[in-house]
């Protein structure tokens, strides 16, 4: 009411507005699944979605029925008679063959709409989704609308709260996120009198089980509470709805502030609920939530698994979920809260016990040291799990090797206080026997402090107390040093093993930051695909002790095996590649494979496929350790793209550079043909319309005409030469050559231009042999002959000379006329750039610079120089590989 | 001599009458098909000395006439290609063509090229065809004897090298392709490499040829073959080698 008489005009939050929009863009293309919500079985589900159903039938949509449970209830039945029907998919189970929906019939049955009863269900192992809920989203994904039915009590969120009233723990649980994604979710209500007398009536279960059920789950309580959750989840979903709508048409600023919750977490069973609760609570406060962890250095094995179970669920309910490390609880989750920018914690409370009282402390601390932070205490139940009092730190300490060096420890001290017992007190000795302990307990743990802190005490009593030799003792004193040695071992290894697991778990974390750092360093040097896959293997490997695959689509979207990893099953792949989920072992799609398999996400499009498996799951399968995987998958990602757009970018500049060529080629070309060709036509036209033509002129303007033929000729070849190598982007037919064949053919082929010039050859005999494209090579010689020959008088002298150096190959074209203009001769090579501007000798100035680019394609290069006293040389040079070996067939 | 008849399939009019004018400047008849069925037929019914076939004719595939008329026929077969089909070059002669002509071709080039086909084949088929003893400029080969001699010294040959020469000789002033002479020389086995011609071609010119780099017999044809050119039967002077 406020916030409507302040501003007239709201814009909506932006970061909401981003979500609705990434909500709608979701949309596009994705099929429309409606839920038929209800509060238990029987109250007619199934029967609204055929009834739905059979509207759209009727209406032309393509409806198929995926798979409908009828119960044996009539009406049903009644209902699907007519709809098409798809096959269903045989499993053979544990020897009973189990009949279920199959996925790949509906996906390739074209229809629009699927029927899928049951949401919840749980698929039979073998199957691609563990859940029926995976199923119908692959069914979204390809653009299918689905109908489904769900009871409230398999949402995850209320699981629990259900599970309390009916008193059955419940295993079948859908992810809340498709509840409220879905398009529509219709509610269907029925009063719990009338469920009861349908119930009686036996259209609900078939007779027989109708005692049993009513005694049971259908008790009247049961039904009433059940249908005030679904009523309010629902109402939930609505208000978000409505919210929702406002937000994207900016009715009104709905928050003002966003709200943050955090949920602390200890490693516990008993832990399940307060996430569900703070899960809850959040999507009521539209607040974000994330699920905290303190990960102290004591935590075991089975802590380990309770919480890997813990980020399942917080994953299930799209909470995130952070592990922490940090020895003060309090500390750790106030940092936390101030990076997260929290505004309310939920703490669990639990029964107080003797030996911890951490939990007390916890709040207050919270409370004392942040007043801003709101505090929300949810009262949790221990189960079983969590009420053995008193756990071992670290049981890989108790090892028979510890025993042995402290009891042989203590053999060595009672030797020397032996030694020493002439010339001190026993109380000084005693001293000697603290040390050990102490030393001990530092080192070897908790269990061989206490061996020793006893054997210590045992030796002590029975060597150096009077009765000697006895455990008898005559001073009761001695008892409290008995006692203070004890503590003392225990404060030790305490000590010592917290010291222990500290340098341990900072070792840990610094190798992970370590590698996290090369691999980003790494990658971002990294130029090409195969040095990214290499990168992954010598990083990730090791690190997981697995192995590591790197699969990446070709440009049709197809992936393809790099051909090192060969345990990756390319399938499995594809469907974490086009869906853009994880699959394979342990997620819950194809979790039946042997491999795991992470989208390369990026901000684009997904890059690729990172197939992972390692020797030990548990290893992966650590939250943090879940998350280091995704950090590297996203920088792998990154790289990946990064490399692909520099391929885009690096295609277009070539293309601009071409098609700069191309212009500038086109305008000096038009000018080449052109002249030649109005040359011969005019000439043609003379002697066609001139009969009375003397003879000595008529084979004047013959020979005018296959003159200008024959220019024309060489730019066309020229021409030609360059767009067969722009077209073809080079592609050399390399094969052994001798220069002295392709300079002799060179020749041959100016052999009119020759005829009245002095060109000598001059290769030496045991000239090796080249690998070249002989026609391109030869295109170079006749250009840099026929240069020479067009910019030299008629006088001057042509050589060809070529010599080997070391792994070149040198050759040249040398002649002894006027010499190059003067300037910057690199300036030849360029397309187009004459020596003498508009001059009268035709030639587009194309001659060198395709010679360039064939001599560089070749990897060679070619430069141009003076020649004393005067003329201009063309060297080429070319490298020399090693030439294939010629077998001499014997016997003639 | 009769007037030896050519017959030359091309589908572009101007080329045909250019070649007619040139050819029957020489004194030989010409007989003109503008399609390969057309050609076909006039192969069969002129019986020609010679034929002119481009590779890219309207209705059909130049190489298959080739192909076709080979199986009936050892006509000398000219083609005539464009300069971007060097890959068909090869086929063609492959196919069994004797020698081929790049457009644009001129007029003198074709002329020497049709006589040296007409020359080779009166050769062939002449009665003293038999005779082993050859000569090409001061180089003289007896096939039988395994002599070669160079301005009348003794020259030592490889038996690659002969067997390379000798495959040569029997195709003179034919296109012999390297695979060609490589299935002659080598065997089957070595199909590929044809960088084994050219090292023994190479061997050969130092050899046989006056000025290695600039041949006068032992013709490159780049990226297809070789040539042997100015080949005469050596009849009056082998029985007594002057010393």
């Amino acid at each position: 009411m406020k916030g409507k008489n302040l501003v007239t005009e709201r814009r909506p939050d932006p970061e909401q507005l981003l979500k609705t929009v990434s909500k709608e863009l979701k949309q596009n293309g994705r099929g429309r699944l409606k839920i038929f919500f209800g509060a238990c079985p029987g109250v007619g589900k199934t029967y609204a979605m055929l009834l739905a159903a059979r509207q759209q039938f009727e209406e032309g949509v393509h409806v198929a029925v995926g798979i409908i449970e009828t119960h044996g209830r009539p009406e049903t039945k009644r209902l699907l008679g007519g709809l098409p029907q798809l096959p269903l998919r045989s499993i053979d189970y544990k020897g009973y063959v189990l009949q279920d929906f199959n996925l790949d019939a509906a996906l390739s049955s074209g229809s629009d709409l699927v029927l899928v009863d049951e949401l919840a269900h749980t698929n039979p192992t073998g199957s691609r989704h563990d859940k029926r809920s995976g199923d119908v989203e692959e069914l979204l994904a390809a653009g299918i609308d689905v109908y489904t039915t769900l009871n409230v009590q398999h949402l995850e969120s209320v699981a629990d709260i259900v599970s309390g009233i009916i008193g059955i723990r419940l295993r079948e649980k859908v992810p809340d996120k498709i509840f409220d994604n879905a398009n529509e979710v219709v509610l269907i209500d029925l009063p719990p009198d009338d469920l009861l007398a349908r119930l009686d009536a036996g259209k609900v279960y078939i007779p027989t089980s109708i005692q049993h059920a009513r005694h049971h789950f259908f008790r009247k309580g049961n039904l009433i509470a059940l249908r005030e959750l679904a009523l309010r989840r629902v109402a939930d979903r609505v208000n978000v709805d409505v919210r929702t709508y406002r937000l994207s048409k900016s009715v009104e600023k709905v928050w003002p502030t966003r709200e943050r919750l955090m949920v602390c977490v200890a490693a516990g069973e008993s832990q399940q609920p307060l996430i569900a609760e703070g899960a809850r609570l959040a999507q009521r406060l539209q607040a974000a939530c994330l699920v905290v962890h303190v990960q102290r250095s004591s935590e075991s094995e089975a802590d380990l698994e309770i919480l890997s179970s813990l980020a399942r669920q917080a994953d299930a309910l799209e909470v995130e979920f952070l592990n922490v490390t940090g020895d003060d609880v309090a500390e750790a989750l106030l940092e936390c809260a101030h990076a997260n920018n929290v505004t309310k914690v939920v703490l669990g409370y639990g029964k107080r016990r003797w030996y911890r009282p951490r939990r007390f402390h916890l709040t207050e601390s919270i409370a004392r040291a942040n007043p801003g932070l709101g505090i929300l205490l949810v009262a949790t139940k221990p189960t079983s799990q969590d009420t053995t009092p008193f756990r071992w730190r670290n049981n890989s300490d108790v090892s028979l090797r510890s025993l042995i060096i402290t009891t042989a420890a203590c053999a060595s001290t009672v030797f020397i206080a032996e030694g020493l017992s002439k010339y001190f007190d026993p109380a000084n000795l005693l001293a000697l026997f603290i040390l050990t302990v102490v030393v001990v307990s530092l080192r070897l743990g908790r269990t061989a402090a206490v061996w020793g802190a006893l054997l210590s005490v045992a030796c002590f009593d029975f060597f150096f107390i009077p009765p000697y030799l006895s455990f008898a003792m005559s001073d009761t004193q001695y008892i409290f040093t008995f006692t203070l040695i004890l503590v003392i071992a225990l404060v030790a290894s305490e000590v010592g093993s917290r010291l222990r697991a500290d340098a341990r778990s900072a070792r840990i974390g610094e190798r992970r930051e370590s590698t996290i750092a090369r691999m980003a360093h790494d990658l971002s040097g990294a130029l090409r695909f195969e040095q990214i896959v290499d990168i992954c293997m010598e990083t990730i490997a090791p690190l997981f002790e697995a192995k590591v695959a790197l699969i990446l689509p070709d440009s049709n979207g197809r992936l393809h095996s790099g051909g090192r990893g060969g345990f990756e099953d390319l399938s499995v792949a594809q469907w974490a590649y086009d869906h853009v989920q994880r699959a394979g072992r342990g997620t819950d799609t194809l979790s039946a494979a042997e491999t795991l398999y992470l989208p390369l996400r990026a901000p684009m499009q997904c890059r690729g496929i990172l197939a992972i498996q390692p020797r030990n799951w548990k290893l992966i399968e650590k939250s943090d350790d879940k998350r280091l995987l995704e950090a590297y998958c996203s920088s792998i990602a990154l790289a990946l793209e990064r490399i692909h757009f520099a391929e885009v970018a690096q295609d277009t500049l070539v293309r601009m550079e071409g098609e700069r060529l191309r212009n500038s080629l086109l305008s000096a070309v038009s000018h080449d043909l052109r002249t030649p060709l109005t040359a011969i036509r005019g000439l043609a036209e003379t002697l066609e319309q001139t009969p009375d033509l003397s003879e000595s002129n008529r084979t004047e303007v013959a020979s005018a005409i296959r003159h200008q033929a024959e220019g024309l000729q060489s730019v066309v070849t020229n021409l030609l030469d360059l767009a067969r190598m722009q077209s073809t982007g080079i592609r050399l037919n390399k094969e052994w050559h001798s220069l002295g064949e392709i300079v002799g053919s060179a020749l041959s082929r100016l052999d009119y231009e020759l005829a009245q010039r002095s060109v000598r050859a001059d290769l030496p005999n045991d000239l090796p042999f080249l690998e070249v494209d002989a026609s391109l090579i030869e295109r170079v010689l006749v250009n840099l002959v026929d240069n020479a020959l067009k910019y030299t008088p008629q006088e001057a002298k042509i050589l060809i000379g070529a010599k080997a150096v070391g792994d070149s190959i040198y050759f040249f074209v040398e002649d002894n006329g006027p010499g190059l203009p003067p300037g910057n001769s690199e300036q030849l090579f360029e397309p187009f750039v004459r020596g003498q501007k508009e001059s009268a000798i035709s030639g587009v100035g194309l001659g060198l610079a395709l010679c360039r680019s064939i001599i560089g394609a070749h990897g060679g290069t070619i430069r141009a120089e003076a020649v004393r006293p005067s003329g201009t040389r063309f060297e080429v040079r070319l490298p020399l590989g090693i030439a294939p070996k010629v077998e001499e067939k014997v016997g003639v | 001599m009769t007037k030896p008849i050519i017959l030359i399939v091309e589908d572009e009019a101007d080329i045909r009458r250019f070649v007619r004018m040139a050819l029957e400047k020489e004194g030989m008849t010409v007989f003109e098909a503008p399609t390969a069925e057309q050609g076909r037929i006039d192969a069969a019914t002129r019986k020609p000395n010679l034929a002119i076939i481009d590779l890219g004719l309207p209705d059909g595939d130049g190489k298959t006439m080739i192909r076709e008329v080979r199986c009936w026929s050892t006509v000398p077969i000219v083609v005539l290609s464009a300069r971007e089909q060097e890959s068909e070059k090869v086929e063609a002669l492959n196919a069994g063509a004797d020698d081929y002509l790049v457009k644009p071709f001129g007029v003198p080039e074709l002329l020497a090229r049709v006589r040296a086909q007409l020359r080779r084949s009166s050769i062939v088929s002449g009665s003293d065809s038999a005779s082993s003893r050859l000569r090409f400029g001061n180089v003289a080969v007896d096939l039988a004897t395994y002599e070669v001699r160079r301005s009348n010294a003794e020259v030592h040959l490889t038996p690659n090298e002969f067997r390379l020469l000798a495959a040569l000789i029997r195709g003179h002033g034919k296109v012999l392709t390297h695979r060609q002479l490589l299935l002659e020389v080598w065997g089957p086995g070595c199909a590929e490499h044809s960088h084994y011609v050219r090292v023994c071609m190479a061997q050969l010119r130092q050899k046989l040829e006056e000025n290695p780099s600039q041949p006068k017999h032992l013709i490159t044809e780049l990226q297809v073959g070789y040539r042997l050119s100015g080949l005469t039967v050596d009849a009056e002077v082998a029985p007594d080698r002057p010393s």
